[in-house]
C-alpha cells in the first residue's frame, strides 16, 4: 500500500540548505545583538557626555562642586557617597549572606532549603521602589530612634557615629542597599558551595573535622573565587542601585565622615535631577556621571562572571 | 555554626517579612475601587486613583515585550543550538555582564537613542529601556529550556527530513514553549517594577495615554512621586500602588516557579 | 576449500535481488575514535537486513552513514560512498535533507514530539515540510497508522498526546511517523530494545510486513530477534563487517570462526 501511493517526487528544495544558513544569520544576529547593545551603550554615552568630558576631563572625579547654576561639575561627592554607601552595604551582607550560604548548603535540610530559597529570592523580586517606600516610612523613622541614639550613645566617640540623628543619610541607606544586594551573595555563594564535591567533605570529615571546620577547611577554600565573584556581583548592584536610595540618603553633595549625615550617589543624582537638567552642559555632566558608573559597574560584573564561572566549573582537576 | 547561620538566615528574611506586612498592613485599607478605576487627583486633594498608571505600565510592559522576547528567544535559541560558537562564548558572557548594568543607565541609554531625537519623553523610549533589560534575562533561560529539549527529539525531526532550521523552529522551540514562557513571565515581572529606566523615558502622565509617542504614566513612577510628596493621602497611595505592584510580582514569580517544577516532574 | 560452495551460494542468494542501497568502503569516525573501518555491503531491496554485533562494534553507526545522520554529531566525519540508484548520497550536492526523506529512521528509544497529537506526529513529516492537503493528510495518517498496526488501537483518540501512548505503541507511532513520507528505505536502531516482550513481538511482525513494500534495516544486539525477523545478517565487529549472507546460513554455517564465537556466545 505504501509503495502504491506516489513519492514525494525530488520536490527540489534548494531552499533546505539555503534556509538553514539563513535561519543561523538571523539567530545570530539575535545572539549579537547583546555584545551590540553594550557598545551601542558606550557610544551613545560617551557621544552625549561630550561636553562634560571635553569641558572636564579628569577633573570631574576630583572637584567636589556641583554647581548647575554656575556651570561648574564634579563629581567627588557622588563618587563618595556610592562607593561609601555600597561599602557600608557590603560590610553588612557579606557576612550575613555567607552565613544563610552556608546554612543553605551545608545545614539545611532538604525540605526547608527550597522554601527558604525561594524566600530569598523573593526579596530580590520586590521592586526597589517599594523597598524604597518602606525605606522612607518604615526603617529611616526606625533609625532616627533607635538605631541610631543606640550607636551614637555606644560609640559616639568616633566621627563616624557623630552628629544629629537624621535618619536619612549614610546609614540608612548602607542599610537598605544591604536588604537588596544580600541575595545576590546568597544565591551564587550557595551554587558554588553546593558546586563543591561531597568527596573534598567527606576527606575532612575523616580526619575528624567538625561540620565548621569541614565547611572552613574543605567548603570556603574550594568556593572561594565563587565567593569573591559574588561579592563583586552584589557590589555592581550596590553601585548602580538607584531608587531606594536616592528615596533614603538624603541628596546632599557633600563628603562628611559622619554616617548620619546625609550624602548623594551618582544614580540618584541622576534620578534627581536629569529631568530638571535645562542647559546641555548640566545634561552632559549627568550623562558622564552615568558613563562612569556604566564603565565601572561593567568592569564589576565582568570580573564577577569571571569568578564565579571559574568556580562554577570547579577546578579543571575535577572535571578531566 | 548552625545557630549562627539559622540567625543570618532570619536576619536577612526579616525584612522581607516586614515589607510584606507593612504592605499590607498599610496598602490593604488605602485599596479601593476608586484606585484602580479613578485618575489621580490634583496634588494636595484626597482621593483619586491609579487607573492611568496601571494600564501604562501595561502598555510600557507590552513595548518591552515587543523588543525583548524576539530577540532573546531566538538570541537564546542561538546559544543554545550553537553552544561553542564564539559568538555564543561571547554573548553568553555579555548576557551576564548586562544582566548587571544600572537600570538607571538603560534609562539614559533610551533617553540618548529615542528621546533626544523626538526632543520629548515617550512610552516608546521607557518601553525601550525595558526591552533592552529584559533581553539578557529572556535570552538566558531560552538557553537552558532548549537546552533540556531531548536530542533524540531533534533526531526524530531531521530523521524525517524536516531541514534543520525547521526542526528547531518548528519542533524544538515549541517543545521548549512552556518554560521558554514561564522565563519570559519572570522577566517582565522583573521590569514591571522598574522605576529609574522611565524616569526620563516614559517620563509619566496625570492623564490617559495610549499613545506610544506620548509621555504615559507608569505604577512604578507613580509610588515614587507620591511617596516622596507630602501629602498622606498620596503616601496611602502609594502603599496601595507598592501593594498592587508586589502582589503582581510576587504572583507570577509563585506562578513561574509552580509551573516550572510541574516541568520538571513531567519530564 | 570446504567452505567454497556455502560463499557462492551467499554470493548468488545476493545478486539474485534488487540493490536498496550499495555501501562502498564507508569509514566512519567520531573525532579521533574510527568507528567503522571500511564497510562494503549490498543491502537488497525490500528485505529484511538485520545488522548485529556486540555493543560499540559500529553498527549504530552504520545505520546512521546510511541516512547521513552520523554527520550530525559534532566531530563526526564519513568517508567512502554509499549509493542509491548508482549515485553516491556524499556527492557534494547532494541535499542530506532529501536522502533523509527516502531513507527513513526509527530510534531505540520511542521518540514521539511531546507537544503533538497523535495525528500531528503521524503527520508531522509532510506537515513541516508543508506539503499535503487537509484530505491527503487525514488519508495519509490513516494508511501510515494502518501499515504500522496501530490504527486501531488509536483511531479513536487521534487528538490525543503522541506521549500518552504505551511504549510499544508510541514506537510503532514512530514507526506511522517515518512512513508517512513515503520512504524506500527503513532503518531501525534497535527497536524494540526498551520495549517488553509483547511489544518487541508485534514490532518484528511489524517489520517482517513492511517489508512487503519498503527495503529494512535492522540494527539489533538481539541475536534470536535477527534470526526471526531478517532475510540477510551482517555481522560487525570492533568496526569491520566480518560476515554477511542469509540469516539462516550465518547462524547455522558460519563461516568465520568469530561469527560462530559471538553468535554461540561465547564473547559480546
Amino acid at each position: 500500500m505504501i509503495a502504491t501511493r506516489p513519492a514525494p517526487g525530488p520536490v527540489e528544495e534548494p531552499s533546505a540548505r539555503t534556509g538553514d544558513r539563513q535561519f543561523r544569520v538571523l539567530l545570530a544576529t539575535m545572539a549579537a545583538a547583546v555584545p551590540v547593545v553594550i557598545g551601542a551603550i558606550l557610544v551613545a554615552l560617551i557621544s552625549a557626555a561630550w561636553p562634560a568630558i571635553h569641558r572636564f576631563g579628569a577633573h570631574f572625579f576630583v572637584t567636589s562642586t556641583w554647581d548647575p547654576v554656575a556651570g561648574t561639575f564634579g563629581v567627588l561627592p557622588f563618587i563618595y557617597g556610592t562607593l561609601v554607601s555600597s561599602a557600608l552595604a557590603l560590610l553588612l551582607a557579606i557576612p550575613l549572606g555567607l552565613g544563610v550560604a552556608i546554612f543553605l548548603s551545608e545545614l539545611t535540610p532538604g525540605w526547608l532549603r527550597t522554601p527558604v530559597g525561594f524566600f530569598v529570592e523573593l526579596l530580590a523580586a520586590i521592586p526597589s521602589v517599594v523597598i524604597g517606600l518602606w525605606g522612607i516610612f518604615v526603617l529611616v523613622p526606625w533609625v532616627r530612634t533607635t538605631l541610631e541614639p543606640v550607636l551614637k550613645s555606644a560609640l559616639g566617640f568616633l566621627p563616624l557615629f557623630s552628629g544629629p540623628p537624621l535618619g536619612i543619610g549614610m546609614l540608612a541607606a548602607g542599610l537598605i542597599l544591604s536588604v537588596m544586594v544580600v541575595p545576590f551573595i546568597v544565591a551564587v555563594s550557595t551554587e558554588v558551595m553546593r558546586a563543591v564535591p561531597s568527596g573534598q567533605r567527606e576527606a575532612a570529615r575523616a580526619l575528624g573535622a567538625t561540620g565548621w571546620e569541614t565547611t572552613r577547611t574543605a567548603v570556603l577554600p574550594y568556593a572561594r573565587s565563587g565567593i569573591i565573584g559574588a561579592i563583586f556581583l552584589a557590589l555592581a548592584r550596590a553601585l548602580g542601585e538607584t531608587m531606594a536610595v536616592t528615596m533614603v540618603i538624603g541628596n546632599v553633595p557633600q563628603i562628611k565622615a559622619s554616617l548620619f549625615a546625609p550624602a548623594y550617589t551618582i544614580p540618584a543624582v541622576i534620578a534627581n535631577e536629569f529631568t530638571e537638567a535645562t542647559d546641555d552642559l548640566y545634561v552632559a555632566a549627568l550623562i558622564y556621571a552615568g558613563l562612569v558608573l556604566f564603565i565601572v559597574t561593567v568592569a564589576v560584573n565582568a570580573l564577577a562572571r569571571l569568578l564565579v564561572n571559574r568556580a562554577a566549573r570547579g577546578p579543571s582537576v575535577i572535571r578531566e | 555554626m548552625a545557630v549562627i547561620t539559622c540567625g543570618c538566615t532570619l536576619l536577612v528574611l526579616a525584612p522581607l517579612f516586614f515589607v510584606l506586612v507593612f504592605l499590607v498592613g498599610t496598602g490593604w485599607s488605602a485599596l479601593n475601587w476608586d484606585f484602580f478605576t479613578r485618575l489621580p487627583g490634583a496634588a494636595g486633594e484626597t482621593g483619586g486613583g491609579m487607573t492611568n498608571a496601571i494600564a501604562g505600565t501595561l502598555l510600557l510592559i507590552s513595548l518591552a515585550g515587543v523588543v525583548g522576547i524576539p530577540i532573546g528567544v531566538l538570541g537564546g535559541t542561538f546559544l543554545a543550538e550553537y553552544p561553542a560558537a564564539r559568538l555564543s562564548q561571547v554573548t553568553r558572557f555579555a548576557a551576564d555582564v548586562m544582566n548587571g548594568i544600572p537600570s538607571i543607565v538603560m534609562g539614559l541609554f533610551a533617553y540618548v537613542l529615542i528621546v533626544l531625537p523626538m526632543r520629548h519623553f515617550s512610552a516608546l523610549a521607557g518601553g525601550v529601556a525595558l526591552g533592552v533589560m529584559l533581553i539578557p534575562t529572556v535570552m538566558r533561560t531560552t538557553e537552558e529550556i532548549v537546552r533540556l529539549v531531548p536530542h533524540s527529539v531533534r533526531e526524530a525531526s531531521l530523521a524525517l527530513g524536516i531541514p534543520q532550521w525547521k526542526t528547531t523552529l518548528r519542533v524544538v522551540i515549541p517543545t521548549a514553549a512552556a518554560g521558554i514562557v514561564t522565563g519570559i513571565m519572570v522577566g517582565l515581572a522583573r521590569i514591571a517594577g522598574e522605576t529609574a529606566p522611565l524616569l526620563f523615558t516614559a517620563f509619566g502622565n496625570r492623564f490617559w495615554n495610549w499613545n506610544v509617542l506620548r509621555p504615559t504614566a507608569a505604577l512604578p513612577l507613580q509610588i515614587f512621586a507620591y511617596a516622596i510628596s507630602p501629602f498622606d493621602d498620596w503616601h496611602r497611595q502609594a502603599w496601595a500602588g507598592a501593594l498592587t505592584l508586589v502582589s503582581i510580582v510576587l504572583m507570577v514569580n509563585i506562578v513561574a516557579r509552580y509551573a516550572a517544577s510541574r516541568q520538571v516532574k513531567s519530564r | 576449500m570446504m567452505e567454497r560452495p556455502v560463499v557462492e551460494r551467499r554470493a548468488a542468494a545476493l545478486i539474485d535481488h534488487t540493490t536498496a542501497i550499495q555501501a562502498e568502503n564507508v569509514h566512519a569516525w567520531f573525532d579521533r575514535l574510527h568507528a567503522l573501518r571500511g564497510i562494503t555491503m549490498t543491502i537488497p531491496e525490500r528485505k529484511v537486513t538485520a545488522v548485529i554485533g556486540p555493543s560499540g562494534c559500529g553498527k549504530s553507526t552504520f545505520l546512521r552513514c546510511l541516512n547521513r545522520m552520523h554527520e550530525l554529531v559534532p566531530g563526526a566525519r564519513v568517508s567512502g560512498a554509499v549509493l542509491m540508484d548508482g549515485r553516491d548520497i556524499y556527492t557534494p550536492g547532494v541535499d542530506p535533507v532529501q536522502v533523509r526523506r527516502r531513507v527513513g529512521m526509527v530510534f531505540q528509544k520511542p521518540n514521539p514530539f511531546p507537544t503533538m497529537t497523535i495525528y500531528e506526529n503521524v503527520a508531522a513529516g509532510l506537515t513541516l515540510a508543508g506539503e499535503g492537503s487537509r484530505k491527503t493528510l487525514d488519508e495519509i495518517v490513516e494508511q501510515s497508522l494502518r501499515a504500522a498496526a496501530l490504527w486501531d488501537e488509536v483511531k479513536d483518540r487521534l487528538r490525543k498526546p503522541g506521549t500518552s501512548l504505551s511504549g510499544g505503541q508510541q514506537q510503532r507511532l514512530c514507526i506511522a511517523r517515518a512512513l508517512a513520507v513515503s520512504p524506500e528505505v527503513l532503518l531501525m536502531d534497535e527497536p524494540a530494545s526498551a520495549l517488553d516482550p509483547a511489544s518487541t513481538l508485534r514490532i518484528e511482525e511489524l517489520a517482517r510486513d513492511l517489508a512487503k513494500d519498503i527495503t529494512i534495516v535492522i540494527v539489533t544486539h538481539n541475536m534470536q530477534q535477527a534470526a526471526r525477523v531478517s532475510d540477510f545478517t551482517a555481522f560487525l565487529l570492533d568496526g569491520e563487517l566480518v560476515e554477511y549472507g542469509p540469516t539462516n546460513d550465518l547462524f547455522t554455517k558460519p563461516r568465520e570462526r568469530r561469527t560462530e564465537d559471538y553468535i554461540t556466545g561465547r564473547f559480546g
